[in-house]
């Protein structure tokens, strides 16, 4: 199988963000990246508890391929929502970057 | 416009906060998400691609100035600037907090405005013609009707699980500005004997997967049975439109399944038994909410207006705006104006906090606090004075709101798309963007003369690209965006749906394919047809020759 | 499960009786469509009160023709998605004339209430007994409609050109207001 994470939007505010070891963030850089089936499944759970705890909504996993260190999601969609609408680079998490 | 009375403003002030407590339910945990989100819908509240977006009722399209700065107010407050006009009417914000939204809410109650049922399967807004009111040979104003509608469909306790969204739009004209075609139900108002009102009922249109134009159930109804006629239609949807199959849902699938004859034997039926016990439209609420849509007081102008030619004359930019994005108003002296929300290179339907503060204040100087939301992503100030347009125009100049496209070819209309939205298989703004760019030659498109290009991102047609004369829909084909190119669409009263030309086009030569369109219909047209009458002419082996090659 | 009527908890005295079992001495059943098509000479013959219980898409013209046979109607929601017998319901209190107990089966929550009462339902089983107060606030989140529907209360139309909605005088809505949640 092809490298995964787990992602989600945050319950209260709607941000976009990916699980990692310290938790949730809104920069997918920082996700666990899951490198088989096993520690796939295991990370959706712990995504499906943070859902039950109303942390998170809708968690699931996306396929990613490795880019220098950082993974980047196989789907056009994902990429875009990991980084911000196309039109907009003054909105979404490729602005933050910057702050 | 309508003003709402106190049990108007009732109904709204308490849905703020039943939905505000069902936010806190949701926060807290007493609700899950499953059975939360139908909630969340039928309050406007969609989870999206990059946040929750809101989607606000903008009823027929009608908005006060107080009303529009406080939406510029929301997006400054609560989200990020700027807000989207949509297809059908409404506007949307694309990166509100849930926490905040009950906030929102109770600030769009203070000005008479909700999100009820913007979302989810019940009834959504009621649309109608963006000229409504002002434009000459109406039979009656569709917006009449349109708010009887918005008030019966409302929290409606029926009617309120249907199988899937529901979505009825009216015309009072006999020029349909409304799409009404490819409406769930559309309704076009009539004469009947002794000059009294009634209805022409089409019912069965819609975009999205499987696209049908409507069909007629009703040639004539009479307008006291508007109300318990729509029932019985609704009553054998809720009935028979399936729950099994989410892409098979709509009442469209249902009417061309039973067929119209079999399904308007069907409606009849369930009106004969039910007439007694559902609703009813007495002729004293109609004439009471007529009042509210009398005409205002128009000043007494002299025609023709002095200096309006001159300035026509003097300035070739003001006199093209004229020529484009001025329509005839009924009254003399009067002129209605469009405002293109589609400059060149810029999303089209977007307009910041500011652009909205600064329609609002001309709407107050020029048009009698009044703006307009067209279908078509654009905004309308109805009541301008003839002898205001040059200093309208050029304070619209200095907001870039001034674009002289309305019905041209970079008047494009563009779902969000893949940028904004989850169901998207590819982007559409970037390409109405890359089209309008490339198109963007005003005189030339003055020669291109009417042509109407619609994007959508998926299939779900957002972006109506089935009724576009140039319709263009993204598609996925192994990880890249493709676009498919249909012609021949049409949204009026003689409606039809595009055809698909050929093979889809990568993204970088879909552009070139579109100009390769309007290079053909150039070729071929003949005497001064429009696109579409080209189109409808010659059929699309010419088109197919050029983009393709001949064969 | 509990049932709420009235605003309050009560005990259901109805007992759902399957296909294959045979008609008790004890009386108070409900029984399915299916059954009921079946025996249905035997049970209008058979003297005690009866309940039918109809799943969404057992459109209630099947019982018309003996509604009155029934103290009981049992309305199913499969889902609380299907709307169906929100139809059914009105059908049955506006149409049919129905005055014996309606009662929303199946998936039935809390946010839906309003509409169901609203269409004439008058008894809701439920299975989170727990706040029953949160419960009853559900019926009083709004106090006022548009549109008519099975429930005696004016609609605004009635109220804005105060118009007696009944016929028969005015009365005043039956609806509990339970304690603020």
């Amino acid at each position: 199988m092809s490298l995964a994470v787990v992602t989600a939007n945050r319950l209260a505010d709607g941000r976009v963000v990916y699980l990692g070891e310290q938790g949730w963030s809104t920069h997918i850089g920082k996700a666990a990246i899951a490198d088989s089936e096993v520690v796939a499944a295991a990370l959706l759970a712990v995504g499906q508890a943070a859902a039950v705890a109303r942390e998170v909504v809708s968690p699931y996993l996306i396929d990613v391929a490795e880019a220098k260190g950082v993974p980047r999601p196989t789907l056009r969609r994902e990429r875009v929502r990991a980084a911000g609408p196309t039109v907009r680079p003054d909105l979404g998490y490729q602005a933050e970057q910057e702050a | 416009m309508y003003r709402y009375d106190d049990f108007d403003q009732r109904i709204i002030d308490e849905r703020v906060s039943q939905f505000r407590d069902q936010v806190r339910r949701r926060l807290n945990g007493e609700l899950s998400e499953e059975e939360f989100k139908p909630l969340r819908l039928m309050n406007g509240v969609y989870l999206q691609l990059h946040s929750y977006m809101l989607r606000i009722a903008i009823p027929y399209g009608v908005l006060s100035s107080r009303q529009l700065r406080t939406l510029a107010h929301i997006a400054r407050r609560y989200d990020k600037g700027y807000g989207h006009f949509t297809t059908r009417q409404n506007i949307q914000f694309h990166w509100p907090k849930l926490a905040e939204v009950p906030d929102i809410l109770a600030e769009l109650a203070g000005v008479q405005m909700h999100a009820i049922q913007t979302s989810g399967n019940s009834f959504r807004n009621v649309t109608a013609d963006h000229y409504a009111g002002v434009v000459a040979n109406e039979i009656e104003d569709p917006r009449i009707y349109a708010e009887v509608i918005r008030q019966w469909s409302t929290l409606h306790p029926e009617f309120s699980f249907l199988p899937r969204k529901f979505k009825i739009a009216i015309s009072g004209a006999t020029r349909d500005r409304a799409a009404v075609k490819t409406h769930d139900i559309g309704l076009f108002i009539r004469k009947g004997d002794g000059d009294r009102i009634g209805f022409e009922v089409v019912v069965g249109g819609g975009q999205g997967r499987t696209p049908f134009i409507a069909k007629t159930i009703r040639k004539f109804l009479p307008e006291q049975d508007l109300l318990s006629y729509l029932e019985a239609i609704m009553r054998v949807y809720n009935e028979f439109g399936r729950r099994d199959n989410l892409f098979k849902a709509r009442i469209k699938i249902l009417v061309h399944e039973l067929g119209i004859e079999k399904f308007t034997a069907m409606v009849e039926e369930e009106w004969a038994d039910s007439r007694d016990y559902t609703a009813t439209l007495p002729p004293d609420e109609i004439a009471r909410i007529r009042t509210h849509f009398a005409p205002p007081a128009y000043e007494s102008v002299a025609t023709p207006v002095v200096g309006l030619e001159a300035k026509r004359f003097e300035d070739r930019d003001f006199a093209r705006w004229v020529r484009h994005n001025i329509a005839a108003h009924r009254q003399p002296g009067y002129a209605i104006v469009n405002l293109s929300l589609k400059r060149i290179g810029e999303t089209p339907g977007d307009a910041t906090a500011e652009q909205m503060d600064a329609i609002a204040l001309l709407a107050d100087r020029y048009s009698l606090g009044e703006v307009r939301v067209t279908h078509e992503q654009n905004l309308v100030l109805p009541h301008v004075k003839q002898a205001d347009l040059s200093a309208l125009w050029q304070a619209l100049a200095r907001l870039d709101l001034a674009t002289p496209n309305i019905g041209l070819a970079t008047d494009i209309v563009a779902c969000p798309g893949l940028d904004y939205c989850s169901l998207a298989n590819a982007r559409s703004i970037p390409i109405a963007q890359r089209i309008a760019q490339r198109l963007a030659d005003l005189d030339r498109q003055e020669l291109t003369r009417e042509l109407r290009i619609n994007i959508s991102g998926c299939i779900n047609a957002c972006g109506h690209h089935h009724v576009g004369h140039i319709g263009i829909l993204g598609v996925d084909k192994q990880g890249e965006e493709f676009y498919q190119l249909t012609l021949g669409g049409h949204a009026e009263e003689d409606a039809s749906l595009g055809s698909i030309v050929g093979p889809a086009f990568s993204s970088d030569d879909i552009v070139g394919a579109v100009e390769g369109v309007i290079d053909t219909y150039l070729a071929e047209r003949r005497g001064d047809e429009r696109f579409i009458d080209t189109c409808r002419r010659v059929g699309l082996q010419p088109f197919k020759e050029r983009l393709y090659g001949a064969h | 499960m509990a049932l709420i009527k009235a605003g309050k908890l009560v005990r259901d005295r109805w007992r759902f009786l399957a296909d294959d079992e045979s008609l008790p001495t004890e009386v108070s059943i409900v029984i399915s469509l299916e059954r009921w098509l079946r025996e249905q000479s035997a049970l209008l013959a058979w003297d005690a009160p009866l309940g039918i219980r109809l799943k969404a898409g057992q459109h209630p013209k099947a019982i018309a023709q003996h509604i009155e046979r029934f103290a009981l109607i049992a309305l199913e929601f499969p889902k609380f998605t299907d709307g169906r017998p929100y139809s059914y319901a009105r059908l049955v209190r506006q149409r049919y004339r129905y005055r014996g107990e309606l009662r929303a089966t199946g998936q039935v929550l809390r946010d839906q209430l309003l509409f169901m009462h609203r269409c004439g339902f008058d008894a809701f089983e439920i299975v989170d007994s727990d706040v029953l107060a949160a419960w009853c606030a559900a019926f009083a989140e709004i106090s006022v409609f548009y549109q008519r529907a099975a429930d005696r209360q004016p609609t605004v139309l009635e109220l804005r050109h105060r118009r007696d909605p009944t016929g028969e005088g005015y009365t005043a809505p039956a609806q509990t207001k339970g304690t603020a949640a």
